[in-house]
């Protein structure tokens, strides 16, 4: 088959501008990759939760209550719209860890004999399930197991119902109702020190006064059955049994963790790809119609020899095909790789069973679709601007630009230029639209690695404000349950102890007009100084001596706000309903809290001064004595660190750090590139026979490139501030979409990544300067006068 | 005004060389034509008011010093551009009220261009350069035939950048007489040559002017090459100041610049 002459051309023209339709490839593949990644990792990890969810039977509603004879089940089971109900003890135990300097703790939850739980499956990872008959058996949560690194068949010692008991393990788990197992009091998992236990009611039974009890319930609900309507039963049923309040999904805290953290997912896979997609549009749009422009005379040569409109259109439309082809290709073939890399690294982290990544070509094709819909419009205004000319005038040069001195130099600025600046300042001038379109490009990469970095002040800020500012402790104390204030003595009392700070937590129902929200107050001493309520702008609220204080974001879930009054159910002791003040509101980022006054909370529970852990700051020196003590202690239930979480949480942040700067910086270096590139390549073909003169003259080499580059300078030294603003302003949107109850990530922008965000890009744009430098050296000075482009 | 007139041009036909098609009826005819470019401030009148026909095998020389409207007259010719007023014919055709569509099949079809500049694409050979237009003409000659009657049989595959002036010209002209054209129209083909390849190059156009017949139009402001024609047609701001009729072409080794 022969090549028609004009696709010869087009695979020739093609070839030259390989560079430049390379970089806007990348361009396309970045924003397709984007898409294809973080979209197809959050359908994949949508696809993984439901069947997780379905396979292993995660339960609908909840509930503790103090305990209920088993015969109860068969009444809950009658309750209309539940279809499986499953009933189970659960307790914590301190874990007996010898090759740590603080005791564990274990949540210890039984699952039936002889079957698999009809409701709050376990899946097994290693190992094996409990055998019937088999008390000492146990199966650990898999990232406790890991994280200490337990083997099957290993024994682990626990304190029991205060009896000390070896167990020993027989495989490892997860389970949807576990999947995020945080100790009592606590914010975030401590995986080394606390994890879940699961093994027969045999040995957890007997914790409860009745043999055959249960003290939780987990039900599965039928078909087009009323959430609201089974908790209000299920209240009722558990009511005269200490039930502590039935909760939905919503209220589930691995549930809505895991929830929360896949909206974000989405809204990130969503937002991130639509900015870079919009970005490489606009580029597309920007670099094609220049680049076709340039090929102006030879669109009248073509239009004279008799070529039509359609065929000239379709010719050029080439270029936006080719660079947006290669570039999905490019950006398939990437999604494949990061596509799965992801899903490697959420595989860890989030611990589905079935978790794989698969190439979504409707994913590619949305994201080609787009890139090509926004080259062709690009490419073919272009195409329409130089084909609507008579072809005499396309073949003639363009007539020099009727130029006049800008405003800038009518205000005077153009005295104190040299003659090269004055031409720079006249070339921008000329063009005001394209070099303000061309500098918006570059500001959008600067926008770009602003929302890529600035994620990581905010999560820094949000770390410094809970370890350094309200996380003031050394080690935080929970007990086995309530006890009496004195024990604040006993604690101060402990060598290397400077200062002891009980906390008391009330689980509670709060009541809002039809609005209501299961959560714990937390009671503290008024001049609490080892734990301090932070708001966002470093103030520290104080706690009242009456009344409330609520994280913003409960304060807006209820609608309330300070000065309003709320129904506060106590949902241990007499159980008893007070109107309480919320006396502040704190726009804290951390999880979503209650404080008040440890003695305004005894008022509402009508107990005596009771604590349910504390604070406790030490000599810094005798922290591991302080540790071993407490280990032996038998009513503390657990100890956590702080410092370790800090320490486990900025290695987290620093890792994922490292992986978004990559790719962030990768990508937006990518853009300001082919935006830098391509605008001085085709200012170099648009303006070669004046720059031949100049050097004809006698300018040297760095003369004129001055005046090549000195316009691309100006140019990205403007991008910048506007990219930092119009990066504040989508990060700010991109906030409203990502923070949630588990944190919401404040929006500041440090200096640090203002200056990074600067460098990465002036380096690119040296980098684009120095390619095209070559090209500029290699200059015939008698070929470029003679002839003409 | 001084127009020409079909049968002034009749009386002037025939040099007696080869017989031949040169003899013909009108091929193109101009009434009244004028143009004007708007420039923003200024308005530019190109062309007033101007009367042409072209002959079937003629060889017409426009010749006219910068900015005489000779360029112009030769767009509006060759369907290039549009008059302001008056109309044209080609034929039946009346490319006057013909829109971008028609013009470009007239060209396409009729027509065939050999610029100044050359204009030929950079990123093709010789020979594809001839391609690009004998694949959208409806009887076109092998370009290498083309380029054979050019006298470039040998410099088929050469890119425009590795040709000398003179060859690029005349594988323009090569590109140009490939469809088998109609209409042959010459802006300036020597504008950019010296003398030498300059005279190569109208002896390339003139050869082929008498070979295949073809009506030739050649723009000029070398007073030099009017003998070359048929007749002569001088401009001067916008208008026809004189149409001369040779009875004698000229030879090549008479003209000297």
């Amino acid at each position: 088959m022969r090549i028609r002459a004009l696709d010869r051309k087009m695979l020739r023209e093609l070839w030259r501008l390989r560079g430049q339709l390379l970089s806007i490839g990348l361009v396309v593949a970045t924003a397709v990759m984007m898409l294809v990644t973080m979209r197809g990792t959050f359908e994949a990890l949508f696809e993984a939760r439901a069947a997780y969810y379905r396979d292993y039977r995660l339960g609908d509603v909840w509930s503790t209550l103090e305990q209920a004879p088993e015969s109860l089940r068969e009444r809950i089971a009658r309750i209309p719209g539940v279809a499986a109900v499953e009933t189970r003890v659960t307790t914590f135990a301190t874990l007996d860890l010898p090759w740590l300097d603080a005791p564990g703790q274990g949540l210890f939850v039984s699952v039936p004999e002889g079957r698999r739980a009809a409701v709050d499956d376990i899946h097994i990872r290693e190992g094996r399930y409990v055998r019937a008959g088999r008390a000492s058996e146990v199966v650990v949560s898999e990232n406790f197991f890991l994280s200490n690194g337990l083997q099957v068949g290993d024994t682990i010692r626990a304190v029991l119902n205060g009896i000390r008991r070896d167990m020993r393990i027989v495989g490892s788990a997860i389970s949807p109702a576990h999947s995020y197992a945080v100790p009592p009091g606590a914010l975030y998992p401590d995986d080394e020190r606390y994890g879940v236990f699961w093994m027969s009611r045999e040995v957890l039974g007997p914790n409860l006064q009745a043999d055959d009890a249960f003290n939780e319930v987990a039900v599965r609900l039928g078909r087009g059955a009323s959430e609201t309507a089974v908790i209000r039963e299920l209240d009722r049923v558990l009511d005269p049994y200490g039930g502590l309040g039935a909760y939905g999904r919503p209220d589930q805290l691995s549930y809505k963790i895991l929830n929360d953290e896949l909206n974000q997912n989405r809204s990130m896979g969503t937002a991130f790809p639509l900015v870079f997609l919009g970005v490489a549009a606009f580029l597309l749009n920007l670099v094609l119609s220049r680049l076709i422009a340039t090929q102006r005379t030879e669109i009248g040569a073509l239009k004279a020899v008799g070529y039509t409109n359609r065929e000239i259109g379709v010719h050029f439309l080439s270029y936006s095909v080719a660079a947006v082809g290669l570039g999905t290709l490019l950006g398939a073939l990437g999604g494949v790789w990061a596509g799965d890399a992801m899903i490697d690294l959420y595989g860890v982290y989030f611990n589905f069973p079935a978790l794989e990544h698969r190439l979504s070509w409707t994913l590619v094709a949305i994201g080609g679709g787009i890139s090509l819909v926004a080259a062709v419009l690009g490419g073919g205004g272009a195409v329409r601007r130089a084909a609507s000319l008579p072809p005499a005038e396309a073949m003639r040069p363009e007539p020099p630009d009727r130029f006049t001195p800008g405003w800038v130099e009518r205000v005077g600025v153009g005295d104190m230029l040299s003659t090269s600046g004055r031409l720079i300042l006249r070339n921008l001038e000329r063009r005001p639209v394209r070099a303000m379109m061309s500098s918006l490009g570059v500001a959008f990469s600067v926008a770009i690695l602003v929302i890529g970095m600035f994620m990581f002040d905010g999560m820094e800020l949000m770390i410094d404000l809970q370890f350094e500012v309200a996380q003031r402790e050394d080690l935080t104390v929970a007990f086995n349950r309530d006890l009496g204030d004195e024990v604040r003595y006993d604690l101060a009392r402990m060598p290397g102890v400077t200062r002891v700070e009980p906390f008391h937590i009330v689980p509670v129902r709060l009541h809002a007009g039809h609005r209501e929200r299961e959560l714990a107050i937390t009671g503290l001493e008024p001049d609490s100084r080892l734990r301090r309520i932070v708001s966002e702008n470093r103030r520290i609220h104080p706690i009242p001596l009456e009344g409330l204080i609520l994280s913003a974001i409960l304060a807006d879930r209820l609608g309330v706000a300070q000065g309003d009054t709320l129904g506060v159910e106590a949902l241990t002791g007499l159980r008893r309903t007070e109107r309480i003040a919320v006396a502040d509101v704190v726009h804290d980022l951390m999880g979503i809290s209650a404080y008040m006054s440890m003695d305004a909370l005894r008022r509402l529970t009508r107990e005596g001064p009771r604590a349910t852990g504390a604070y406790l700051l030490t000599d810094g020196a005798r922290l591991n004595e302080v540790n071993q003590e407490l280990k032996q202690a038998p009513g503390v239930a657990s100890v956590a660190s702080p410092a370790t979480m800090q320490a486990s949480f900025e290695t987290q942040l620093e890792d994922s750090l490292f992986i978004a700067i990559f790719f962030i910086v990768g990508f937006a270096s990518i853009i300001s590139v082919a935006i830098i590139y391509n605008g001085t390549r085709i200012a170099l073909s648009e303006r070669g026979r004046e720059l031949a003169s100049l050097r004809v003259l006698g300018f040297t080499r760095k003369e004129v490139s001055t005046l090549l580059f000195g316009e691309q300078a100006v140019i990205t030294l403007f991008a910048i501030p506007v990219g930092w603003g119009i990066g504040y302003a989508l990060a700010y949107l991109l906030l409203t979409s990502l923070n949630s109850e588990t944190y919401r990530i404040p929006l500041v922008v440090s200096g640090q990544t203002y200056f990074w965000t600067a460098a990465i890009t002036l380096a690119a744009a040296v980098a684009s300067a120095m390619l095209v430098r070559r090209r500029l050296n290699r200059m015939d000075l008698i070929a470029v006068l003679k002839t003409r482009e | 005004m001084v127009g020409s007139t079909p049968g002034r041009g009749d009386a002037g036909k025939g040099t007696g060389e080869g017989g031949g098609p040169r003899l013909g009826a009108t091929v193109l005819e101009a009434r009244d034509l004028s143009k004007i470019y708007d420039m923003g401030e200024v308005q530019v009148e190109a062309l007033r008011s101007v009367d042409l026909d072209l002959y079937s095998g003629e060889l017409t020389v426009l010749l006219g010093a910068s900015g005489s409207g000779k360029s112009t007259l030769l767009n509006i010719v060759g369907g290039l551009d549009r008059p302001t007023s008056g109309t044209l014919h080609y034929g039946d055709w009346d490319l006057s009220e013909a829109d971008d569509h028609e013009l470009t099949l007239y060209r396409r079809r009729y027509v065939g261009f050999v610029f100044q500049l050359y204009n030929l694409i950079p990123s093709l050979t010789a020979r594809e350069n001839v391609s690009l237009v004998s694949e959208i003409a409806r009887d076109p000659m092998r370009p290498e035939e083309a380029l054979e009657l050019v006298g470039l049989g040998d410099r088929l595959d050469h890119f425009p950048a590795q040709l000398s002036g003179g060859e690029q010209q005349r594988v323009a002209i090569a590109r140009a007489v490939a469809k088998r054209p109609e209409l042959m129209l010459c802006d300036e083909p020597t504008g950019a040559l010296d003398v030498k390849t300059g005279k190569l190059v109208l002896a390339v156009l003139d050869q082929v002017n008498r070979e295949t017949g073809t009506t030739t139009a050649i723009i000029t402001h070398n007073v030099a090459i009017g003998g070359l024609g048929d007749r002569v047609i001088r401009m001067s701001s916008g208008e026809i100041a004189e149409v001369t009729v040779n009875h004698e072409r000229s030879s090549l080794d008479e003209v000297e610049w």
